[in-house]
């Protein structure tokens, strides 16, 4: 790779195999099943849809900072980062094989619409079989970090699966949630949610609100370095499941559920928490939103 | 199936699993062991909400009663779609409830799901599809969406996605096309009693549902792709 990089790369404009060589030490990523294999999707072709050579994520082992990791990382660019069949499974080889080889840590990146309709089945119990085996990985003492900066951002069961990993970063223009704006303005109307109000769409959605509201651990730039330094500091975040932790996480998220009644908008539902300057925080940058944060949500 | 109809059919009169709203659960003893039950009616919405009560069930059961069985009654129209719900972060609150049950598993309660109407994508995925073992009626009804919104979304005709359903199970709604693929492990038929006990003894604590559906035939994939990575 050239040495006269650009001062800064947008993670979000990267493609997936450009923010692995970028974001892990150079030269150091191995891929399983890479695109020469051609292990792909079985199903797309009876659909007369083109299939890719790698169903839309790569996988395999690099070093950060180093350290040994596993990386998934999903492609935005086919299908939306849709699962199917052999993309998911491919997930649930890397954390099966975390499991057996015990790296320092698994790396997600993850940029998907959640399950891939033209393999609807096929692709909904592959994310549940996602979430099986992040959480044996997780419970084996073996942190999983996911980060969450793409244009598709992280949607549907990918964005459950996100959700049950140890740490979270993600970037200003990235989004986390569970079903995207379009298909609920489909379902219940303009009115519920303006699917192209874009300010709406992000205060609801997007990185700076999933980190003041303490879904996600760090908030960054659009900056493929500026994750890399987010992704060391995540290196050792074990975030251990116990019936206390999750007594914890229950009593976070029924504060919420109290705290955000009547709250119409992201706005009302900072200000309910206690975030100062609440009104201000869609025109901050996120060096500003990070100054807000309440650890107490975390 | 109504809930209280399986309810009867399987623990008698003498249950105490009781309807708030949509929102199913309460205890029961099952062949001389209590059992705890949580679930929806319905075709609940699953919501920010609803997805937390539930948690608290798995949570409570966890800490007051160590090693109690955990039997879910699934019926739902999928996730709540609404804005409010995605604002509070509707995904982390079906995350923590997939994460209850997972803790419940690995402490020693057996968790079986029963989707004994309906069920649909993200409605029972932390729920169901998290636990021990995911069985269903076999009227019940199972899909990620209904073939003509499908076609809408993939651009192909209903009459296409017909056909491709009748030979391959990856397509198409239905609690057979779901055994096939290993996303559900048994179908219960009239002896509801022999399904919950055949379930509580020989469901799996490892996740076995990529092998089911390659030998079952309707997944023949995933498990291969997993040794392969395994193998890489």
């Amino acid at each position: 790779m050239s040495s006269t990089l650009p001062d800064r790369v947008s993670y979000a404009e990267c493609s997936a195999r450009e923010r692995i060589a970028r974001l892990f030490d150079a030269g150091s990523f191995r891929e399983w099943l890479p695109p020469a294999m051609r292990v792909m999707s079985p199903h797309l072709a009876q659909l007369g849809v083109p299939a890719a050579f790698d169903d839309g994520v790569a996988i395999g082992e690099a070093r950060l900072a180093e350290r040994r990791v596993f990386v998934g990382a999903q492609e935005g660019e086919f299908m939306g980062g849709g699962v199917g069949e052999v993309h998911g499974a491919k997930l649930v080889g890397l954390f099966k094989r975390a499991l057996r080889d015990r790296p320092d840590a698994v790396l997600l990146l993850a940029e998907s619409g959640g399950v891939r309709l033209h393999e609807a089945n096929a692709g909904l119990i592959a994310v549940s079989e996602v979430m099986r085996a992040l959480l044996d990985t997780r419970a084996a003492g073996i942190p999983v970090i996911v980060l969450i900066g793409g244009a598709n951002g992280c949607f549907g069961g990918m964005g459950i699966v996100a959700r049950c990993a140890d740490h979270l970063v993600i970037s200003d223009i990235g989004r986390l949630a569970m079903s995207g704006p379009e298909v609920i303005e489909a379902s219940h109307g303009v009115e519920e949610f303006d699917s192209r109000d874009r300010a709406l769409v992000w205060r609801t959605t997007g990185g700076k609100h999933r980190f003041l509201v303490g879904d996600c651990d760090q908030l960054v730039e659009d900056d493929v370095q500026v994750f890399r330094a987010a992704a060391v500091r995540a290196l050792d975040a074990l975030r251990p499941l116990t019936l206390q932790s999750l007594q914890d996480e229950h009593a976070v998220l029924t504060q919420r559920l109290h705290a955000g009644e009547g709250a119409e908008d992201a706005v009302d539902l900072w200000q309910s928490l206690g975030i100062a300057h609440a009104g201000a925080v869609p025109d901050m940058n996120a060096e500003q939103v990070r100054t807000l944060r309440q650890e107490s949500l975390a | 199936m109504k809930w209280t109809d399986v309810a009867t059919q399987l623990f008698g009169n003498g249950h105490e699993i009781r309807a708030d709203g949509e929102f199913l659960s309460g205890s029961a003893t099952f062949d001389g062991q209590a059992i705890a039950v949580v679930g929806s009616t319905n075709h609940a919405p699953i919501g920010y909400a609803l997805a937390l009560r539930q948690a608290k069930v798995v949570l409570e059961t966890i800490d007051l009663h160590p090693g109690r069985a955990i039997f879910l009654l699934i019926d739902t129209q999928g996730q709540q779609l609404r804005r409010h719900d995605e604002l509070l972060g509707i995904n982390r609150a079906m995350a923590h409830l997939g994460c209850c049950i997972d803790l419940a598993r690995r402490r020693g309660h057996r968790v079986i799901g029963l989707v004994y109407d309906q069920a649909l994508s993200g409605g029972f995925i932390t729920s169901g599809l998290i636990a021990d073992a995911c069985d269903a009626l076999p009227e019940a009804e199972i899909r990620v969406m209904r073939i003509p919104a499908m076609a809408r979304v993939t651009k192909l005709s209903e009459d296409v996605l017909t056909a491709l359903s009748a030979s391959n199970p990856v397509f198409a709604p239905g609690v057979q096309n779901y055994l096939r693929m290993g996303g559900v492990r048994a179908l219960w038929q009239a002896d509801l009693k022999a399904g919950l006990r055949d379930a509580l003894t020989h469901a799996a604590t490892d996740d076995r549902r990529a092998i089911d559906g390659r030998e079952r035939g309707g997944r023949l994939l995933a498990a291969a792709v997993v040794e392969q990575v395994l193998a890489a």
